[in-house]
Formats: C-alpha cells, sequence, structure tokens
C-alpha cells in the first residue's frame, strides 16, 4: 500500500497548494461506500452506513483503498465527468441551486448584493434573484443577525453572511442566545433554519482583528451545529446540507482556501454535516485536522510517507458535534492522535476533542493525545511572525515523529 | 333611569344608600353587548413627530368596552396572583410583572388581528394572554410544569406562542427589536400585508442595535412598527438619568413617531390602527406609550428606592387603566358597578382555578432535557455531541 501511495505522491506537484493531485488517479479504484460520499447519480443525504453500532471489522474490510480521498467523484463510473471550479465558485453553485430550490432562501450581508460579495460568493445572484432576495445590509452585524434570525422564525431561510468572521461578534448575542436557544426556550415551538457563514482564519497578514478564528468561541452555544469546509466539493456539499438543515448552522470558511480548484460532479449532492471525512487511510497515526491545516497536513503526510510512516487523515468538518464515531474507529486502528488546527490552543475545537477522545477512548490510546494549535496571541503583522504562529508542516512532521517513538 | 344615571356619575360613599335600591330595580338587567358607536375621546390628544396625529375621537362599543375591562382585569389578577406565588417561592428566578400596563396590551390587541405579529421583552405575561394565551399555560410556565406555553423550558421571560404569532419573550434588553424588523422583512418578503409591533422599553430605547434595525427597516420599507412601552424607569434608573432625549417617539429621526397616553386603552387602539395603516404603507413608524408599572423592575426590585410611594399610589388613583374603563361603563350606563363587581370576583376564580390546576401539572421529564435542542430535519441522526452512543442524544 505505502508503495502505491509513494507513487502518488511523487506525481503530485510539490507545492503546498492544494490543487487536489489525487485526481487522476481515481479511476484505477473502485467505487465504495465510502464514510462520506455517496457515488449515486440522484441527489441523497449523503451518510456512511452503520449507524450507530460499532462495527470495526466491516469497516476494515472497506477500507482497502490505500488513496482515498473520498471527495471526488470521478472515480464512479455511473456519474459523468463532472465540471473544474474553484471554492467560491462552488459554494456559489451551492447557494444558487438552493435559491432556485426554494423560494424561501435568501442571503443578507454587506456587499453581498450588487457589489457581488467580497469574496464573490454572492456574484451575479442579485441579478438573478433581485434585491428582495439577495440583500445588501448596511455595516450593523447585530442588527441584521438579528433581523435573519426573526425572519427564519416565521420559517424563511436566511442566509446570513459576515463579511469575515470576525465581525461576527458583534452579533455574538444574537447568535448565542436567539439563533441557538429559541428552538429550546420556546418548547420546540420555532426552528430557526439560518446559516450563518463567512472567511475566518489566518490569511496574509490581514492583522489580528482580521484574523480571527470563532469557532473557538462559539462551539459551547447550544443548539447550533459548526461545519468547516475545505475543498470545492464539501464546500458546495456542506452550503447545500447547511441551506436544508432545520438548524441553525455556521459555516466556517478559509480567506486563504477560496481559490481552490477542484472537478466536482455534474449532479446535485450534498455532505452530510456530522460526518467527518476520510482524507487518507493510513495505520500509524490518526492526523485530526480541518479548514486550511488539512493541506499543511497533507503536505507534511508526504513527508511522511517518504520517512516510513503511514499517516491517516481525517478532515473532522464537523466541528459541533463530534463525529465521534469516524474519529473512534480511526483510534481503534491506530492508537495515536495527532491534532493539528488553526485555533488558539486555549479553549479551541483541539481542546474539546482532545477531551473527548480522551473520554470516550481512553483505552484504545497508546500515547497521550498530541495537539497542534496556533500560538495564544494576536495574529501579528509581521509575515515571519504570523508564520511562527500557525502551524507549519514542519511541525506536524516532527510531531509524528515524536508520536510514533 | 334616572336613578341609575345618579348613581353611576357619583361613585362616591354617600349614594351607597341607593345601590341595593337600585339592583332590586334593575335586576336582571343583561350587561350591554350590542355594539352601537360610542364615540369617546381620548384624555389627551396624541403628539406627532413628522407625521399627523390621528384624531382624538375614537369609535368604541359596549362590547369592547366591556372585553376591554374583562380582559384587563384578568391580566391584572394574573400578575398580582404571580405576586403572592413567587413570593411563595413557587415561582423562582426572575418574574417581571405588567400590573398598570394593561392598556398597551389590551388596547393593541383590538387594533390588530392574528396575522400581525407581536414580540415583546421579558414583561411578557400579559401581551401573551392578548394573544389568546390561556391562564393554565402562564401558571404552569412560570412554576416550570410541562403545561406550560414553552414546556416548563423557558420561563418567565419566554413565553411564545407561534400559531398566533406572538413571538415572545426575551430576555436580554433590545434584542427582540431586530428580531421584530426580522419579522417584519419576512411579511414584506411573503407579500403578507401584515404588520409587526416590536415592543421595547425606555431601557432598550438607548440600544444601538435599535437604530441599526430601525435604519435597515426605512431602507427597506418593512412594515415595522416599533412600540416604546415608556414607563419611565429602566429598572432602577430614571429615564431622565439614562436618555439624553426623553422624547423616545422622536428618536427615530427620519421614522415619524406618536406619543400616547398608555394608560388610556381606547388611545393605545387608535393609535396602534393609525401606525398599521402607516407601516403597510409608509415603512417603520415608532410609537411610544406613556405608561406606569405598579410593581418594581422584577420581584427581586422593591420599587421604592428610586421612585416614592405617593408618586405610584398618585398614578393609581388618576390613571389607573381599569378604572378609566370602569368610569366609562358606568358612564354610559353599560353595566352596574355590582355587575362588573361581579365580573372582577369571576376573573378571580379563573385565576384561582388555573393556579389550583397548574399546581397539580407535572413538572418536565428529565429526558426533555435533551428534547428540542435540535430540530430534526433531513432525516439526518446526529452521533450525540460528545457522547456515547448509549447515551443520549441530542433529539
Amino acid at each position: 500500500m505505502a508503495a502505491i501511495f509513494q507513487g502518488v505522491g511523487a506525481a503530485a506537484p510539490l507545492s503546498s497548494s492544494p490543487s487536489n493531485s489525487f485526481d487522476s488517479n481515481k479511476s484505477v479504484f473502485s467505487p465504495r461506500r465510502s464514510f462520506s460520499v455517496s457515488k449515486r447519480v440522484s441527489f441523497a443525504v449523503v451518510r456512511s452506513d452503520g449507524k450507530v453500532n460499532l462495527n470495526p471489522k466491516g469497516r476494515r474490510d472497506q477500507r482497502l483503498i490505500p488513496n482515498a480521498v473520498a471527495t471526488n467523484a470521478g472515480s464512479a463510473a455511473a456519474s459523468k465527468q463532472g465540471h473544474e471550479l474553484l471554492l467560491f465558485e462552488a459554494l456559489q453553485e451551492g447557494l444558487e441551486e438552493e435559491m432556485e430550490r426554494d423560494p424561501r432562501v435568501c442571503v443578507m450581508g454587506e456587499d453581498v448584493g450588487h457589489y457581488g460579495g467580497s469574496y464573490k460568493v454572492t456574484k451575479g445572484l442579485a441579478k438573478r434573484f433581485g434585491d428582495l432576495r439577495v440583500l445588501d445590509t448596511p455595516i450593523a452585524e447585530n442588527s441584521f443577525t438579528g433581523m435573519g434570525i426573526g425572519a427564519a422564525m416565521t420559517g424563511l431561510r436566511p442566509v446570513i453572511e459576515g463579511m469575515n468572521m470576525g465581525f461576527l461578534l458583534l452579533a455574538f448575542n444574537q447568535i448565542s442566545n436567539n439563533c441557538g436557544m429559541l428552538h429550546y426556550t420556546s418548547g420546540g415551538q420555532f426552528t430557526i433554519p439560518v446559516v450563518v457563514r463567512g472567511p475566518g482564519g489566518v490569511g496574509r497578514q490581514l492583522g489580528a482583528e482580521h484574523s480571527q478564528r470563532l469557532e473557538s468561541y462559539f462551539q459551547s452555544i447550544p443548539g447550533i451545529q459548526m461545519v468547516a469546509c475545505s475543498t470545492p466539493y464539501n464546500a458546495k456539499g456542506l452550503m447545500k446540507a447547511a441551506i436544508r438543515s432545520e438548524n441553525p448552522v455556521i459555516l466556517f470558511e478559509h480567506v486563504l482556501l477560496y481559490n481552490l480548484k477542484e472537478r466536482i460532479p455534474d449532479e446535485d449532492y450534498i455532505c452530510n454535516l456530522e460526518e467527518a471525512e476520510m482524507v487518507r487511510p493510513g495505520e500509524h497515526v490518526t492526523i485530526l485536522t480541518y479548514s486550511r491545516m488539512r493541506y499543511h497536513v497533507m503536505q507534511a503526510a508526504k513527508t511522511l510517507v517518504n520517512k516510513g510512516y503511514d499517516p491517516e487523515v481525517i478532515d473532522i468538518r464537523s466541528l459541533k458535534p463530534f463525529d465521534l464515531y469516524t474519529i473512534g474507529n480511526s483510534v481503534k486502528k491506530t492508537h495515536r492522535v495527532l491534532i493539528v488546527e488553526e485555533c488558539m490552543r486555549t479553549g479551541g475545537i483541539g481542546a474539546s476533542l482532545t477531551a473527548a477522545i480522551t473520554e470516550n477512548f481512553n483505552d484504545y490510546l497508546d500515547a497521550p493525545i498530541m495537539c497542534l494549535s496556533s500560538q495564544d496571541v494576536p495574529t501579528p503583522y509581521a509575515g515571519t511572525l504570523e508564520e511562527v504562529t500557525v502551524v507549519q508542516p514542519a511541525q506536524i512532521v516532527t510531531a509524528v515523529e515524536q508520536l510514533c517513538q | 333611569m334616572a336613578l341609575s344615571q345618579l348613581a353611576s356619575s357619583s361613585p362616591s360613599r354617600s349614594v351607597n344608600l341607593l345601590k341595593p335600591l337600585l339592583s332590586a330595580i334593575s335586576l336582571h338587567r343583561p350587561i350591554s353587548t350590542d355594539t352601537t358607536p360610542i364615540t369617546v375621546e381620548t384624555s389627551v390628544p396624541f403628539t406627532a413627530h413628522q407625521c399627523e396625529a390621528p384624531s382624538r375621537t375614537v369609535q368604541t362599543n359596549a362590547q369592547e368596552l366591556l372585553n376591554f375591562f374583562r380582559d384587563m382585569a384578568v391580566m391584572r389578577r394574573m400578575e398580582i396572583a404571580a405576586d403572592s406565588l413567587y413570593k411563595a417561592k413557587l415561582i423562582r428566578g426572575f418574574c417581571h410583572l405588567y400590573d398598570g400596563q394593561e392598556a398597551v396590551a389590551v388596547g393593541m390587541e383590538a387594533a390588530l388581528t392574528k396575522k400581525d405579529c407581536i414580540i415583546t421583552s421579558y414583561r411578557d405575561h400579559c401581551t401573551f394572554v392578548g394573544r389568546d394565551g390561556t391562564l393554565l399555560e402562564v401558571f404552569a410556565e412560570l412554576m416550570g410544569r410541562q403545561a406550560g406555553c414553552s414546556k416548563g423550558k423557558g420561563g418567565s421571560m419566554h413565553f411564545y406562542k407561534k400559531d398566533s404569532n406572538f413571538y415572545g419573550g426575551h430576555g436580554i434588553v433590545g434584542a427582540q427589536v431586530p428580531l421584530g424588523c426580522g419579522l417584519a422583512f419576512a411579511q414584506k418578503y411573503c407579500k403578507d400585508e401584515a404588520v409587526t409591533f416590536a415592543l421595547y422599553g425606555d431601557g432598550a430605547a438607548n440600544q444601538g442595535q435599535l437604530f441599526e434595525a430601525l435604519n435597515i427597516s426605512a431602507l427597506w420599507n418593512l412594515p415595522a412598527i416599533l412600540v416604546c412601552e415608556n414607563n419611565h424607569y429602566g429598572m432602577g434608573t430614571a429615564e431622565w438619568r439614562a436618555a439624553k432625549s426623553p422624547a423616545y417617539y422622536k428618536r427615530g429621526d427620519y421614522a415619524p413617531g406618536l406619543k400616547v397616553d398608555g394608560m388610556d386603552a381606547l388611545a393605545v387602539k387608535q393609535a396602534c390602527a393609525f401606525a398599521k395603516e402607516h407601516a403597510l404603507k409608509n415603512g417603520p413608524i415608532i410609537l411610544e406609550m406613556d405608561t406606569y408599572r405598579y410593581h418594581g423592575h422584577s420581584m427581586s426590585d422593591p420599587g421604592s428606592t428610586y421612585r416614592t410611594r405617593d408618586e405610584i399610589t398618585g398614578v393609581r388613583q388618576e390613571r389607573d387603566p381599569i378604572e378609566r374603563i370602569r368610569k366609562l361603563i358606568l358612564l354610559h350606563d353599560l353595566a352596574t358597578e355590582k355587575e362588573l363587581k361581579d365580573i372582577e370576583k369571576e376573573v378571580r376564580k379563573e385565576v384561582d382555578d388555573a393556579i389550583a390546576q397548574a399546581k397539580e401539572n407535572p413538572v418536565p421529564e428529565p429526558s426533555k432535557l435533551f428534547s428540542d435542542v435540535y430540530a430534526k430535519g433531513l432525516g439526518v441522526e446526529s452521533f450525540g455531541a460528545d457522547r456515547k452512543e448509549v447515551r443520549a442524544t441530542l433529539a
């Protein structure tokens, strides 16, 4: 297995840009009922089979394919060729398809309408759907988030965009109290089917206030779901699933991932909101990651494979709730866990995940869980300092080596 | 007839002698429920900002006045009963009482339909009742029982009634106003031809999100009516100490406003009808209801450290909303004093029965702790956040 993968690895471009070099080899492997992707043509709720019972033996049989980057459906003989696009276009496609499908879906945010969106996610939508469905708001996050939630209480399905996730801190009260809790405090009378989305994460020297990672702040709010997209395939799938969900969903995008290119299927598909994605199965160590760090991990994985390690990489995607099923199976197999995240060390997603894994799978661990996160500092402007704030592939390699001693 | 006129126009003690005689004479005259219009003038004229004030003359009828009386009596009795229940520790946490402000809830309902939405703050018990909430639902929710409107999981500050378009019930000051503007947006989006009344207090009037929401509503021409229930005290702080400009009806600047005597149910009705018509055509409007609360901010506030007892009793004597309607009814000879007292007795009994029933009601099941956190949708199951499969899954 390792040999096959090495071959693939060598063929892939060595740059850190994650242009999905795994593409070409898909057709070699037969389609399988994977963890997170349905290869069927008709749209369906994409979920792994096997609801709740652990069935490790059964799953192991399915996982014979060494290079299962489960995103791309190009391998399925039945599906069509698909089309290539960038991540922001995938988000736009997902949004557009949902707006067409359901007249209750509307978008509100700053500069989403006439300007086309500051990251072009909503480009062209205002022309197509009009000013009442793609709404340009003034710079008033607290109130337009509240308005979106109020509209959702009556049955509309607004997609609320924060131009940068960090700005949504101004709307924290609305998201926490009204978005998350209204379903509960009203005894189930109101559902709040909103999607709150926006780019976050550390960019290229954007400064401290524009490089925030809010997933750690929102994770305790009861009643919301959080997902983080990382590829065009799962971006479109998660966007659609989030819009269709009856629960409030916060979709975390990343500023630096908007220009990723990938080939995605032509047919309608969605990604399960609560499922993690198996990026690369392996035997030695489980690396859990999400969003941009996935690419740092995959880059480190290349080095690790060259050094003889076989890491299993899982993109957890669902930040709340965690997909402990997929994660647990992986832990039971490899017995070592490394978490790589872009959140701060203190109170981040990694911290919660460490606790969750320790609580549930302590017996299966051969070594303490390692968690690589960003430093607990405001992100500095200087490029060299910014680089040090965030986890780099070299650190991941060192960590794995340490873990596998 | 002359005798009864005499009796009703001078409700002082000296005429009590006539009363037994009166009731003997006018035995079993049914309480007037006819709908022939009666014209009444409001106590004070409306003050307008950026719009034409509606007329002081209000059309009403016997049935409406008696309904007002009864509804306000129910609300008053309910709040007083809640006071005793709180002191008996059957209601815990926060309990914000509305007595003194009943005219706002009742007058507003008279001008609206159930298609229009109302959203308010935590002082929501009476507004809930106005939207056809039952007394059992109120008391059960206050005592945290299953039969409560939010199944016991919301409490005093979280009353909701979706089928009558009552959107609560919110604990954070001012946060309901953007929600209310969102409701108005949805009404415009779905072409409902209905309006939303977003109520807030003089304390919340200084919240930034209010002006943000008003700005957006005015830009998008939403049918939103912002109603400031100005009871002159934001918890313990008088309005002149909290607001540089306590003319809340003017603070909308570009949005028109109307100042209304909130203790006069008919004035409230007139203003709300006017506002509804305005909002459907021209976008948001602000109504300031000049009202007063007899209780403190909540049950943990005696209400006398920042105002004098004389002030409270003064308002009670001069401006009490129920007394005003009572005088109107007696003036127009729509019912006798005894009949009105009978109504009050009946109301008292109704409230006591509801309390007794609510006391019998069980507390929610422990498993309900995990229900209604998420809505089920798409058949997608949650694996149970951070818990093993065998433990509770969030429903």
